[in-house]
């Protein structure tokens, strides 16, 4: 290829140089795209124009007047569409990270257990494996919110445990913390034992290099966190106030609350997920040779160090490309919350803020914006830390 | 380049798919003609105002107002097509010209007039927002639902009203909203909510829909003016009073007492000159309007006056059994009042 | 000589076969597998018999209204008295066999495609790829040569999810293939525009772009031009695919060893040439698993059109579930699309393992 320029050129005509046409198809392409563009944009231009439908983002600033059920920030109806705005991305990112959480956890465990050498609990993980991934999450969203939350008992008739925790159909009620005036001391003494930790890691490594002695840190460290905040609330007293959820009216009144639609959503998204999890996990696992746990026995190392120093480190460069597509796969289908009425960003923002102002434009331009934005977070930080543990090859 | 594709493949399956219509540019009333049917929105499902029998037939009051102005139009009632729209899309089908009319039980507010580029025509339906509860609760007023969990549908005027009533009042209450009536039903019903809330007429034809309607009451209060009308794209005036007379000549038929089974007769008459003029045999008002001099009787005769189709659909006659009330003519007590022809 | 008869061998162990050897070696082989094996038990115990006394023995399976449903399992009675909606959706009922032909049809039609021996096997593909769908389109849509026509707000149940899927994936093959050249063409700008335009649709979710097709769409085109609701679906479902369908073209490309684009050079072929007739081909055989994997995700994807009022499977089941005669039947009804859905998707998802073992052709590296 490198040479075609040195090759006389038969016929001579312009048009069979391939630089020169590479760049007239490129002038085309880029022409193409942005008559398509502008084309679009001057029918919208147009369209709204004619209409008489008002555009701008000034809308943003009015008053939103309803009310949401679920709000991580103080929220009232006299405040703006814009905070309703930030109210949704929050609730959004809420079920995000919690799926996210516990579908890495169901995943993982799944991941083991089939290729567990116990028979049976191999099959029962390929059992769950094959049965959720092939289902439809919104399916899945809407048995847990419609067949499973909402068969619950009313607030009168609630599941409760000691007292404490209820759950019906409106939601599990558990208690909330609250400080009380003692918890100055236990968080001070929370505080030296997190210092102390940190001083006892330090050494417990500058000692294992120079004399290669172990030391047994996480016992320790554990010990320290327990005993050191523990003697304080021994002396003081309790250094937290629990609320604890009382019926009275209509609901239950005090401690916290997940509504039923948070619950069903982040159950059914992480379900779902957990399911790819568990055969990305799966073929991590078994991309490592097994002539690499051999070598690390051979070596000395125990089982647990084994896993944890050989095998998982090699597993992860392969199972955290794939991990982070189902990440963004979850985040981007915690947007079904629209099908069960959770205020998720598009259910409220590009619900019932589009509906209320009929700015259809600029609030999809938003909510997509926003889900680019999280999408390209989300890969951005998987990469920095793919590229982290990625193999150094010498 | 690609883009170029991907156009040129929407396009091409639409093209397959058969469906673009490239009606006109400009007026909708000659886009209607020339097309020879009316596309008109309705809602998606709601027993009295829009919803599909058995068959797949249309019916309802909002349906009603439909079938008049093709009756006017085209002096057949049935040359009409029918979008069931969401809440959601109901005003971008409107706007992007989906569809010609939007009869929608769609409140008139000064927003929604002004700043959407859209036109009321009239009200065929003066509403109201009220609640539905558990007669378990034993509550008997909106004012004892403190604390309480509401179930609404997201998007609506509803949503709105129930807040400013709240606040007005200082009670607290959870909102629940869903998509869709029939999810805040079940809502209902299974004790997410302890209260639904809706335009009366509304909840009346959602009461029917549940399990056991007789633990069910609507409470006496009502909160907010809901006038419900048939809406059309701003600066299409020729369109815009179509639509509006085809609703006027309805109320005036019921105040004229010409309905359905009289109206040929009424027509031969030329004794009573307000119903000469509206019937066509006076004057040449049709022309006015660019109809036919028989526009009116086509409607009276295939979809009958505004009294015969309020009964039919949504009155005694139908299963919801609403009264009159603020629908009764404007001599009988009620609101509904239509300019005379003339 | 001496013959020298050895002995038969024998038996292993009694230990090392049989049952409980089978059961030593695999459920209870040290004590930590013992207590999982006892705790998995457990769990079965706990789901299998309450499941299949619901589903099977206590349910009611004949009967025309929910007053036949009288024991505590599942109503089957409601599926069953339902099941015209869940397949055909508002389709005329004396209209259905159109459904039935062009479901029967592509059976047929296809069918010769998965024998191995068949001739000509590409040229028939194409032209089934041609005349296929005019002539479904003929049958589900009519108002032409003598068919009646049913408008698509009357289509419904199985059917819609079923047309989406199988429109989605036609339109979204050839644009991602154009879509996955793009991206690793030489020229810079069609480069950037590809990728641009890729990343765009796999980073927003579907019900984003099903709105923007449902409620934006309309305002982008000039004054009058418009499409059916379904096919605003479409393209939005068309143009959400196509990105992901390029990324897995892509990666077949990419697995394509520069060998042979180098032999394709030297061969004077000219880039379409070389695209069409070399690598393509192999790029596309070896990617088949991967897109059957996304019509699998595709295909779950449609459920999504609900968002924007559209009468699929699961709409239709959701809908009949509201209907004041057959209230509580929630559970049933979720289960039988779940077992619908389930049934397309982990059969197609076997056919794509199949596929992979059997196109393995040893080009992985």
């Amino acid at each position: 290829m490198q040479n075609t320029a040195n090759v006389p050129r038969r016929g001579g005509s312009v048009l069979t140089d391939p630089k020169l046409r590479a760049l007239i198809f490129q002038l085309l392409a880029i022409a193409a795209v942005v008559g398509l563009g502008w084309y679009l944009f001057d029918n919208t231009q147009t369209n709204l124009e004619q209409r008489g439908i008002t555009s701008g983002f000034a809308f943003l600033n009015n008053t939103a007047g309803f009310g949401i059920a679920q709000h991580l920030i103080d929220y009232t109806q006299t405040d703006s569409y814009g905070r309703v705005f930030f109210v949704g991305l929050l609730n959004t990112l809420l079920v995000s990270v919690i799926g996210i959480v516990l579908a890495t956890i169901i995943g993982f465990l799944l991941g083991v257990a089939r290729l567990s050498p116990n028979w049976l609990v191999r099959q029962l993980a390929t059992l769950y494996i094959e049965t959720f991934r092939n289902i439809p999450p919104l399916l899945q969203i809407l048995f847990w919110y419609f067949a499973v939350m909402l068969s619950l008992p009313g607030p009168r008739q609630s599941l409760g445990v000691l007292d404490s925790f209820y759950l019906n159909s409106r939601g599990l009620y558990m208690p909330s913390p609250g400080l009380s005036e003692t918890f100055g001391l236990f968080f001070a003494a929370l505080l030296l034992a997190v210092v102390a930790s940190v001083f006892l890691g330090r050494w417990a490594r500058k000692r294992r290099e120079t004399t290669g002695q172990p030391f047994p840190v996480l016992v320790s460290v554990l010990a320290l966190l327990l005993v050191i905040p523990g003697a304080a609330v021994l002396i003081a007293g309790n250094p937290l106030v629990w609320t604890v959820p009382e019926l009275s009216g209509f609901n239950f009144a005090g401690g916290w609350v997940l509504i039923p639609e948070l619950i069903a959503l982040t159950l059914a998204l992480s379900i779902y997920t957990a399911a790819f999890i568990a055969e990305i996990v799966r073929a991590g696992i078994q991309s490592v040779s097994h002539g690499q746990t051999e070598a690390a026995h051979s070596l000395g190392l125990p089982a647990g160090k084994t896993l944890r120093l050989v095998i998982i480190p090699q597993a992860l460069r392969v199972i955290i490309p794939p991990l982070t597509s189902q990440y963004l796969n979850l985040a981007k289908n915690s947007s079904l919350a629209a099908g069960i009425g959770y205020p998720d960003m598009v259910s409220l923002f590009a619900g019932t803020v589009l509906n209320q102002t009929g700015q259809a434009i600029e609030v999809i331009a938003i909510t997509m914006s926003v889900y680019l934005a999280i999408s390209i977070s989300i890969s951005l930080f998987m990469n920095w830390y793919n590229g982290r543990i990625a193999l150094i090859e010498r | 380049m690609k883009m170029v594709k991907s156009t040129l493949a929407v396009c091409t399956t639409a093209a397959v798919l058969g469906v673009s219509s490239f009606a006109q540019a400009g007026s909708t009333l000659d886009a209607v003609k020339e097309k020879g049917f009316v596309q008109c929105g309705i809602s998606d499902g709601l027993p009295g105002f829009s919803y599909a029998d058995d068959k797949g037939n249309y019916l309802g009051l909002d349906v009603d107002v439909c079938r008049a102005v093709a009756a006017a139009m085209f002096g057949d009632a049935t040359k009409v097509r029918y979008s069931p729209l969401t809440a959601k899309e109901r005003f971008t089908a409107l706007q992007s010209g989906e569809v010609d009319v939007l009869s929608r039980n769609t409140t008139w507010t000064s927003s929604r007039d002004a700043g959407l580029g859209l036109n009321f025509t009239g009200v065929n339906y003066y509403d109201g927002q009220g609640f539905l509860v558990n007669k378990k609760l034993g509550v008997t007023s909106a004012k004892q639902l403190d604390g309480a969990t509401v179930c609404i549908q997201a998007g609506t005027t509803t949503e709105l009203n129930l807040s400013d009533y709240f606040r007005a009042n200082n009670l607290q209450f959870t909102p629940i909203t869903y998509d869709t009536s029939d999810e805040s039903a079940k809502s209902l019903e299974s004790g997410r909510c302890d209260v639904l809330t809706s335009d009366q007429s509304q909840l009346y034809a959602q009461r029917i829909k549940l399990a056991a309607p007789e633990e069910y009451v609507v409470l006496p209060e009502v909160i907010s003016k809901e006038p419900l009308g048939p809406v059309v794209r701003q600066g299409d005036d020729e369109w815009f009073n179509i639509v509006r007379w085809s609703l006027f000549a309805m109320v005036n038929a019921e105040e004229l007492g010409v309905t359905s089974s009289n109206v040929d007769e009424m027509a031969k008459a030329t004794g009573k000159p307000d119903v000469a003029r509206l019937l066509g045999a006076e004057g040449e008002y049709g022309r006015d309007l660019k109809l036919p001099a028989d526009w009116a009787v086509n409607i009276i005769k295939q979809v009958g006056n505004y009294g015969e189709s309020f009964e039919r659909n949504v009155g005694a006659g139908s299963e919801l059994k609403i009264e009159r009330g603020l629908n009764a003519l404007w001599n009988q007590g009620g609101l509904q009042y239509a300019p005379p022809v003339r | 000589m001496q013959t020298h008869t050895f002995k038969p061998d024998m038996p292993p162990p009694k230990q090392a076969i049989g049952v409980l050897a089978w059961l030593r070696e695999n459920l209870f082989s040290g004590l930590f597998n013992s207590l999982l094996t006892l705790f998995a038990l457990y769990l079965l115990w706990l789901i299998v018999p309450p499941l299949i006394n619901w589903a099977i023995i206590n349910a009611d399976w004949v009967g025309t209204t929910r007053a036949d449903c009288t024991s505590e399992g599942a109503c089957w009675v409601f599926i069953q008295q339902r099941f015209g909606q869940f397949m055909y959706g508002f389709y005329p009922s004396e209209l259905r066999w159109r459904v039935d032909l062009t479901v029967i049809l592509a059976i047929v039609g296809a069918a010769p495609l998965f024998i191995d021996a068949m001739p000509r096997k590409a040229r028939y593909g194409i032209a089934f790829l041609v005349v296929y769908p005019l002539l479904a389109y003929w049958l589900l849509h009519g108002g032409f040569l003598g068919l009646d026509l049913v408008p698509t707000s009357q289509w419904g149940g199985l059917t819609l999810t079923l047309v989406i899927a199988a429109v989605g994936i036609a339109g979204a093959l050839p644009l991602g293939i154009m879509l996955a050249l793009g991206r690793r063409s030489d020229m810079p700008a069609i480069r950037v525009i590809c990728v641009t335009f890729i990343e765009f649709w796999r980073g927003v979710p579907l019900i984003t772009v099903l709105f923007m097709s449902s409620v934006m769409l309309p305002l982008f085109l000039p004054e009058g031009m418009n499409f059916d609701k379904l096919v605003r679906a479409l393209i939005g479902v068309i143009l959400f695919q196509s990105a992901y369908v390029a990324e897995v073209v892509r990666g077949g490309l990419q697995a394509i060893p520069k060998g042979q684009y180098e032999a394709a050079a030297a061969m004077g072929l000219g880039y379409w040439r070389m695209m069409g007739l070399v690598i393509l081909p192999q790029a596309l055989k070896m990617v088949i698993p991967g897109i059957v994997n996304t019509f699998i995700a595709l295909f779950k994807d449609t459920s999504l059109v609900i968002i924007i009022g559209l009468f699929d499977l699961l709409n239709s089941i959701k809908q009949a579930t509201t209907d004041p005669a057959w209230l509580g039947m929630a559970t049933e009804g979720y289960v039988f699309a779940a077992l619908v859905f389930w049934i397309f998707c982990f059969g197609m998802s076997r056919y794509s393992m199949h596929l992979e073992r059997k196109l393995d052709t040893g080009h992985k590296r």
